[in-house]
């Protein structure tokens, strides 16, 4: 049955159609799971396989598409197995030797974590369990179906690709505007299915024809692999307690005549459609001309909701450099300490800087650098929609990272050296992504570009035998300081010349390196990414909060018609002060001398106290900076900090100052001490306690908790946060590994209270000593008491001077 | 369809009592309100089903026997009961958990405009359905969710089965029967024939396991 891979895209082939409206009419049960019939009712199944087969579907689906072990448990391979045999028998039957039969499978219902609470890899394991009994019974491909979340469908393609070697078609549901439910878009899913080389990808069910044509289109346009097209008989309406679907076989397929003439592969229906449907639609359709699949030249990465497009004649790209200890103190401090929140905010910022990629480095000897880095990118996709670069040196640390990636992701990098094509090389076959080709090999970094371009092309065909196209190999042609040799800006702007024009491929380039060594690195950095970009580079890892970077590559993509009515620059541009009125603005302050800067200060109230009580993120941070010149950090932390702080806090306390003004405070003084913390990166600083926050097993909505550890981290205490759905055994566990004093506890829900008590009663057997403090919308003190805490918060405050309490502070 | 989240709302949420928010906060929470608005995808399904039995003891609809003494008053009268789901999108969620890591207030912020925002998408959709409604001679009743008063959360699991919600809504429940997205609600909603219909207050906060220990209470 391997036939089927030749097949496809090469004539028409089709779907069978709608399953649940052919059951329903008879007499499933609303509510009543469609997968036993093929226990309790094999003749139905039968009969549908058989009037799907003789209207001439060359691809029937087996009636396994909701069955998974969540709702069979221990019968489920029992269950597929009828299924798919039942199917096999019909098609032997029917005489149709030459369909196919789908192993189904839906989405499991549950989203994945960290919005969810299924773990990406139980995922893959349910998924991989369907397939292995599939398999076993004889399915001839795997067909994922109705997919709504594109992480889910990396799950269910990894399972599908490392449990059977059948051919894998996945359709995912789109709305009209081409996204899907958790926020995918068209070209984000067709990156993702393409890097994970899917057989044949497309869209289905929620939409008729008629309204699936502009989507389709757009899959079509971004796919080099066969679409496939399977919609609704129209949107269900209700009539006396039936849902119907309301486009008739004949309608359905004067619609699809449209599908079918922009370039799809396969089509079928879904629910609503019937055998009549079915059959009418081959009849048409196979008369019309196939169009074959063309290969799309777009270099595209990706996230779990967005794409990015490099080169193409688009503008250069921002690819954020921020994410990487190198030359950072107060990164290195971060990784060695786990402090996520640290590097997430650093994405963050870029993102809102203007960087359309994140590079992610997180490489430090000291560290478990594969662990950091699959927390570090499950929580940055989590917080940011900008497709990141995979940036690392471990081979474990990028292969964990692949894996684990909601998109199809750009990866830093592969070099010219035999080893490591070797290592990467499979890793991108298998994940999908696009690839950073350094262009230095065993000899080192030539100094010249024909040796640059002569190891790029080595790189390029070693791509090629592993099966990466070539569009998904971009080139670095290596910045090296002009300080130690003046003629490498020459040849890294060459290198990327022919790269672009001989090569016809994507480049990049680390601009920063360009400099180093010399002073006012930004005057170099700037016009060498000018040059650079005249020259074809399309992508450039810069920080983009580096103003004059920005300035030179939004100008530049203006300037070369690479950004469509100058909108970018405009948005970007539109308030800038130009440099002559800078300098006389400067000047006319100064020369008034010391009542200028009085009076500069007087306008701003920027005393560091009255920052952080007014909740001003800015000022405070410039206070601080200015304080710290003169006066010793501690100083500042407990004379004007906690006391403004305090004064706040009280007010909240009386009922006088609401939430937002404290959080504001907070947000304002937490960005004080980042800047103190940041002058003292290394130095041992003060703490007054350790405390563990949680949000208890079974609560997924921390946002109570994360507002009390803003607070205790404020007042000085160390917060190890354990986030949220925290199994009892892991709270319990880190309170004795750490010695801990007082663990606080949040919960949602009455549902989850149970899980709190049970914490608590954990953690008083394991360790006496530990404290405890409970906190969240359902609890109450009566609550508290009950489940034996030692003490009840009803806001961040009370939690504060608990703490207080406990340390003696 | 564009929601926009009451202000007056959102400050409730925010613990707001007989103040008015001050300039600055009011002017961060247009802002964050004005942020949350392209990310809503809001959502909805429903069904209506006969009511099968209606007593003291019990309640039978849809394949289900309830037993709630809160629902069984809420649907007294009624022959008819809506089983429906809302739902404003993971957006939400995700611009939430992105300024936990950035900016607190603002998260806080978009927290209650989000549950204000659900809130009020379930206005506008309860108001088409009370248009079908009173062309078959009904009105409707307050909305009733699982979780209020004596209303099992259990109920949760029927939601997803009958009304397919993952699917149709992209609403899914975790194991301890959170919805995810969290800006999401479900709840019946009963049919009553017009002439019995009896008008009532709508903020039935008394009704709750939390009546008077809540801070959120809107009387």
């Amino acid at each position: 049955m391997r036939d089927l891979i030749d097949k496809l895209g090469n004539g028409w082939l089709f779907c069978d159609g709608g399953f649940g409206t052919l059951l329903q009419e008879k007499g499933l049960k609303g509510g009543e799971l469609p997968e036993m019939w093929n226990i309790t009712r094999p003749d139905d199944i039968y009969d549908i396989y058989s009037a799907y087969l003789n209207a001439g579907a060359d691809i029937i689906n087996a009636n396994t598409f909701g069955a998974n072990i969540f709702k069979y448990g221990d019968d489920l391979e029992k269950i597929i197995k009828a299924g798919v045999e039942l199917a096999v028998k019909a098609r032997l039957d029917c005489g149709r030797c030459n369909a196919y039969v789908a192993l189904d499978m839906g989405s499991l219902g549950k989203l994945l974590e960290p919005m969810g609470d299924l773990s990406f890899d139980e995922a893959y394991e349910v998924f991989a369990r369907n397939i292995r009994a599939g398999a076993e019974a004889g399915a001839d491909l795997i067909l994922i179906e109705t997919m709504t979340d594109l992480y889910e469908v990396k799950a269910a393609v990894l399972a599908a690709r490392e449990n059977c070697d059948l051919p894998v078609i996945v359709t995912c549901v789109f709305d009209t505007e081409g996204r899907m439910l958790t926020g995918g878009t068209v070209e984000a899913a067709v990156a993702l299915l393409e890097g994970l080389k899917v057989d044949a990808l497309g869209i289905n069910c929620s939409l008729s024809p008629a309204e699936m044509y502009p989507v389709v289109k757009r899959i079509v346009e971004a796919s080099s692999t066969p679409v496939v097209v399977n919609p609704n008989a129209g949107l269900p309406v209700v009539e006396d307690g039936r849902t119907i679907f309301t486009v008739g076989p004949e309608e359905f397929v004067e619609q699809m005549t449209g599908i079918a003439s922009l370039g799809v592969s396969v089509v079928g229906g879904c629910c609503g459609t019937t055998p009549a449907h079915i059959k009418l639609l081959k009849d048409t359709v196979s008369k019309m001309p196939f169009i074959p699949v063309t290969a799309k030249d777009d270099c595209v990465v990706s996230s779990g909701s967005a794409s990015v497009t490099i080169g193409g004649g688009r503008g250069t790209v921002v690819i954020g450099e921020r994410i990487n200890p190198t030359g950072k103190k107060r990164f290195k401090e971060a990784l060695r300490e786990n402090d996520i929140d640290y590097i997430i905010g650093e994405g963050i910022r870029q993102e809102d800087q203007g960087a359309d990629i994140l590079d992610v480095n997180v490489g430090l000897p000291e560290i478990d650098e594969p662990a950091m880095m699959e927390s570090v990118v499950k929580e940055l996709q989590s917080v940011t929609n900008l497709p990141l670069q995979i940036d690392t040196t471990d081979i474990n640390a990028l292969e964990r990272a692949l894996r684990i990636y909601n998109g199809k992701p750009m990866i830093n990098s592969v070099n010219g050296k035999k080893e490591n094509i070797e290592q990467v090389m499979p890793l991108v076959a298998k994940y999908g992504g696009v690839l950073v080709a350094l262009a230095l090999d065993e000899d080192g970094i030539p100094d010249n570009a024909d040796d640059r371009i002569n190891i790029a092309k080595k790189i390029l065909k070693a791509a090629d035998s592993y099966g990466i196209p070539r569009k998904d190999i971009v080139i670095d042609g290596l910045c090296m300081t002009i300080s130690s040799d003046t003629s490498s800006a020459v040849t890294t702007l060459e290198t990327v010349r022919r790269a672009t024009e001989e090569l016809k491929c994507n480049t990049v380039l680390g601009v920063s390196n360009i400099s180093f060594g010399l002073p006012a690195r930004e005057i170099v950095n700037s016009n060498f990414l000018t040059m650079a970009i005249l020259s074809g580079l399309s992508s450039a890892i810069i920080n983009p909060g580096c103003e004059p970077m920005m300035q030179a590559l939004t100008a530049s993509n203006a300037l070369l018609n690479r950004d469509p009515q100058c909108m970018k620059f405009i948005n970007r541009n539109g308030n800038y002060i130009p440099y002559a009125k800078l300098v006389a603005g400067e000047a006319a302050a100064g020369s008034d001398g010391a009542a200028g800067t009085a009076a500069v200060q007087a306008s701003t109230a920027n005393t560091l106290y009255d920052c952080v009580r007014r909740g001003l993120k800015d000022g405070a941070v410039a206070a601080t900076k200015a304080e710290l010149g003169s006066r010793d950090s501690m100083a500042i932390i407990n004379e004007d900090l906690i006391p403004a702080l305090d004064e706040v806090g009280k007010g909240f306390e009386k009922g006088t100052v609401f939430l937002p003004q404290l959080l504001m405070s907070a947000d304002a003084a937490k960005a004080a001490f980042e800047v103190i913390k940041s002058s003292m990166a290394g130095a041992r600083q003060e703490i007054k306690g350790r405390i563990i926050m949680a949000t208890v097993k079974g609560d997924i909505h921390d946002i109570g908790k994360n507002i009390v550890k803003v607070m205790l981290e404020n007042y000085g205490y160390e917060v190890i946060d354990l986030g949220k759905d925290v199994p009892p055994e892991v709270i319990v566990e880190t309170a004795v590994r750490e010695d801990i004093k007082l663990v606080g506890l949040s919960a949602l829900m009455t549902t989850t209270v149970v899980n709190m008590e049970e914490t608590i009663k954990q953690l008083k057997a394991a360790k006496p000593d530990c404290k405890t403090v409970v906190g969240g919308a359902v609890l109450t003190q009566e609550y508290a008491d009950m489940i034996g805490a030692d003490h009840y918060a009803k806001d961040a405050m009370a939690t504060v001077r608990y703490a207080d309490e406990v340390f003696g502070k | 369809m564009k929601i926009v989240p009451p202000l007056k709302e959102i400050e409730r949420y925010l613990g707001y009592r007989g103040i008015r928010p001050d300039d600055q906060v009011k002017e961060t929470i247009e802002d964050a309100v004005a942020e949350m608005i392209p990310v809503m995808t809001p959502r909805s399904v429903h069904k209506i089903f006969d009511i099968d039995y209606l007593g003291e003891d019990r309640i039978e609809f849809a394949g289900l026997t309830i037993r709630s003494d809160g629902l069984a008053r809420n649907l007294a009268g009624c022959d008819k009961v809506i089983m429906a789901a809302f739902t404003v999108g993971i957006g939400v969620d995700r611009l939430i958990r992105r300024y936990e890591r950035s900016d607190i207030m603002r998260a806080a912020i978009l927290q209650a405009a989000g549950a204000a925002a659900v809130e009020e998408y379930c206005d506008i959709i309860n108001e088409q359905i009370r248009c079908y409604a009173e062309a078959t001679g009904h009105a409707l009743k307050p909305r009733y969710s699982p979780g209020y008063g004596d209303l099992p959360l259990d109920l949760q699991k029927d939601f997803e089965r009958i009304l397919g919600m993952n699917k149709t809504c992209g609403i899914s429940l975790t194991d301890s029967l959170l919805m995810i997205p969290s800006k999401s609600v479900t709840a019946f909603i009963g049919m009553i024939p017009s002439s019995e219909h009896v008008p009532e207050s709508h903020d039935n906060c008394e009704e709750c396991s939390l009546y008077g220990k809540c801070g959120f209470s809107k009387s």
